[in-house]
């Protein structure tokens, strides 16, 4: 019993980052219906961004501590936000009025481009990624280990998916960018600047992305340019899996997935994980094709 | 009837282009050896080398490559081998499966080298050995461990000791040494170094009279390992034996202390690596793993290497910097035996190999293609690699 407690603890820590990229994926999908496959590679950079940016905090307030690790989370997150709105400037707009398929290719293009211009300037070999926060053991109950990270990161999640609900229901950028993504057209004819709600739509993702990075790079210490590869690939069946364009289904499709990947790898074996996850999410679609939180879409003819 | 005409002209017309693009290619075959032996006539003899310069096995793939050039920088120094210098061709094959095959093709039909010295990882050398097999290049592997490589053909060599006998050591100093009767194993499903190694050491553990509780797979490249922990937590051996690399051995030191296992942590020559430390930290103190080589060695010609290599590159020398060496120096002293570059020849003077003194010791190639030596358990401790014993064979 105490083993399947602490392999449920596991499961739930590991989902939790994967829900945390997840809400990303899915906010850029249900303001924009695209799905921007770069999210991975914003996770990694946020990640190479706290391997420079900690150093640099260390010289004013001592690492590892709780405000240090503040200011690198606040530094990384506006980094990876400028960056994601470049790209969105450079790559994505210029291809607004084309097909879905031009932007969809160009986004996997902008994920290799990421990916080895990253091994290139970072260097392919894994780094020893620096200690941001004061790790501590909590007492264990009966047993059960579980530390302080493990904590935070599903802290984190739950309070970045209250503060996106709030964004996107009750400001004026969030009415705006629901506007956009219930019909571009008539909400620029209604005074939208829909290029900035737009822009400020990829800031805001990969924001989140660049916070799960380095939530993730804290609790896996070793960081590499391909690392955002995986945990974007899966993150990306988490939100499909709660219902894409639905943020509590990416928390539920991330805490979905991690708690099964660990389940079969303490139970019945690695080797069959992948395997097992996408035979849940293929199972739940088929029951229920829109994800378990998505709503029907109804196709106007 | 026109058109059909027009058809057979055409299908004629493409039949004598493939004909004539054929006979190119097979002529452009059949040409590559004489160029091979130009290359021979002229003033260098051509040195291949494959390795993970980059990836997550880069350290591994550094550390020979800077050791395999100080062995040519002080050949050519010395006038190099037949009164030709040797040169260094040197590829990358980033730490990914496929990228193996690709680059020694390359090396092998472009560069037109003679011998080809590569890879540390089993699995990478398992995929090259092939090619330089059938193309009558002789391979030699510095620090390949698993038997399967020079089991490839007689054109593949090693010049360090097989895993059989590195599990052997491991499980024996697990029963002799810290007198532990349980132990679990953690594999790398996706290395075939890992996965012989594993099997070798649970074949001696349990002859020995010690039991295997526990015994749980992942796949390099993971990052989390605390569900296999918490199940191997759970059959509550004694050790734990992670015959992996050390991008994930680090990791997976971390989160076994985090998850309470605090029980000591075993591992091969795939942990040795100046980035084992900065990742897994305190957590590896006290654990130890078997490799070829320590740079607290004091023989002569171990101390020698270990002052230049110093000099040159301004760090301690690992065993698979010491074992690149070796693999350039073999080579070298075949070439010189066998009084020219020809792939047999040379192949032929490399299986002779007798008590060759290098760095790791004494090397003779046995009919297996094997190099036998001993090997040394290193312990970590304060943070840094502490010499503990040396196993002969």
């Amino acid at each position: 019993m105490t083993e399947f407690l602490q392999q449920l603890i596991n499961g739930l820590a590991l989902g939790s980052i994967l829900a945390l990229i997840a809400l990303g994926y899915t906010m850029v999908y249900g303001i924009l219906r695209f799905i921007n496959f770069a999210h991975g590679d914003i996770f990694m950079l946020g990640a190479f961004a706290g391997y420079y940016v900690a150093p640099k905090v260390a010289a004013l307030v001592p690492l590892p501590s709780v405000g240090g690790a503040l200011a690198v989370f606040a530094l990384v997150m506006l980094i990876c936000a400028v960056l994601g709105m470049l790209i969105e400037r450079l790559a994505y707009r210029p291809l607004r009025k084309r097909p879905k398929l031009t932007v969809l290719i160009t986004a996997i293009g902008v994920s290799l481009f990421l990916e080895y211009t990253g091994q290139f300037v970072f260097g392919a070999a894994p780094k020893k990624f620096p200690d941001l926060l004061p790790v501590y053991k909590l007492p264990s109950l009966g047993g059960l280990s579980l530390n302080s990270n493990q904590i935070i990161v599903l802290a984190v999640t739950l309070l970045l998916l209250l503060a996106l609900r709030f964004i996107v229901m009750k400001t004026r950028m969030g009415r705006a960018m629901r506007a956009v993504s219930y019909n571009p057209e008539a909400a620029a004819l209604m005074g939208v600047n829909t290029d900035v709600v737009i822009s400020f739509t990829f800031g805001l993702g990969s924001a989140l992305a660049a916070a799960a990075g380095l939530l993730y790079a804290i609790t896996y210490p070793s960081i590499d340019p391909l690392m955002g590869i995986f945990p974007g690939l899966k993150a990306f069946v988490a939100a499909v899996l709660g219902g894409i364009g639905n943020l509590p289904g990416a928390a539920l499709g991330g805490v979905i997935i991690g708690v099964t990947e660990t389940l079969v790898s303490g139970y019945i074996s690695s080797t069959y994980r992948d395997a097992i996850a996408f035979a849940v999410l293929i199972l739940i679609l088929l029951v229920k094709p829109s994800g378990l939180l998505g709503k029907k879409e109804v196709e106007k003819v | 009837m026109e058109l059909n005409n027009m058809m057979m002209q055409r299908t004629q017309f493409l039949a004598a282009i493939a004909l004539v693009t054929a006979g190119g290619l097979l002529t452009g075959c059949n040409q590559s050896p004489d160029k091979a032996g130009g290359s021979a006539a002229s003033d260098v003899i051509k040195v291949g080398e494959y390795g993970s310069l980059t990836g997550t096995e880069a350290t591994f793939g550094q550390s020979t490559h800077k050791g395999i050039q100080m062995a040519l920088d002080e050949i050519n120094a010395a006038g190099g081998v037949l009164g030709k210098k040797l040169e260094l061709h040197t590829e990358d094959d980033q730490s990914q499966a496929g990228q193996a095959s690709t680059v020694v093709h390359k090396l092998i039909s472009s560069d037109g080298v003679v011998a080809i010295l590569g890879e540390v990882a089993s699995s990478r050398s398992l995929e090259a050995a092939p090619i330089c097999q059938q193309n009558g290049v002789p391979m030699i592997s510095p620090s390949s461990t698993n038997p399967k490589v020079t089991e490839v053909g007689d054109y593949i060599f090693r010049v360090c000791f097989i895993d059989p006998f590195q599990g052997t050591v491991m499980a024996n100093f697990v029963r002799d040494s810290l007198k532990l009767d349980t132990a679990a194993v953690l594999i790398d499903t996706k290395s075939d170094y890992s996965v012989g190694l594993a099997k070798f050491f649970k074949e001696r553990f349990v002859a020995a009279g010690g039991k295997i509780v526990a015994e749980e797979k992942y796949s390099g490249g993971d990052k989390d390992f605390n569900a296999q922990l918490t199940a191997i937590k759970a059959a509550n051996p004694a050790a734990v034996f992670v015959p992996g690399y050390y991008t994930e051995a680090g990791l997976i030191a971390m989160q076994a202390r985090q998850l309470g296992l605090t029980v000591p942590l075993l591992g091969g020559d795939g942990w040795e690596s100046d980035t084992l430390i900065p990742v897994g930290g305190a957590a590896l103190e006290g654990d130890s793993f078997s490799t070829h080589f320590s740079s607290d060695d004091t023989a002569p010609v171990a101390q020698t290497f270990i002052q230049s290599f110093r000099k040159k590159f301004n760090e301690t020398p690992d065993g698979m910097a010491a074992l690149g060496y070796d693999s350039a120096m073999i080579l070298a002293d075949a070439i010189k035996r066998a009084g020219g570059t020809d792939g047999a020849k040379v192949r032929d003077a490399i299986a002779a190999t007798k008590d060759f003194k290098g760095v790791t010791g004494s090397i003779t190639i046995d009919a297996a293609r094997n190099a036998s030596k001993p090997a040394v358990i290193l312990t970590i401790k304060d943070g840094k690699f502490k010499y503990l014993q040396t196993v002969a064979p």
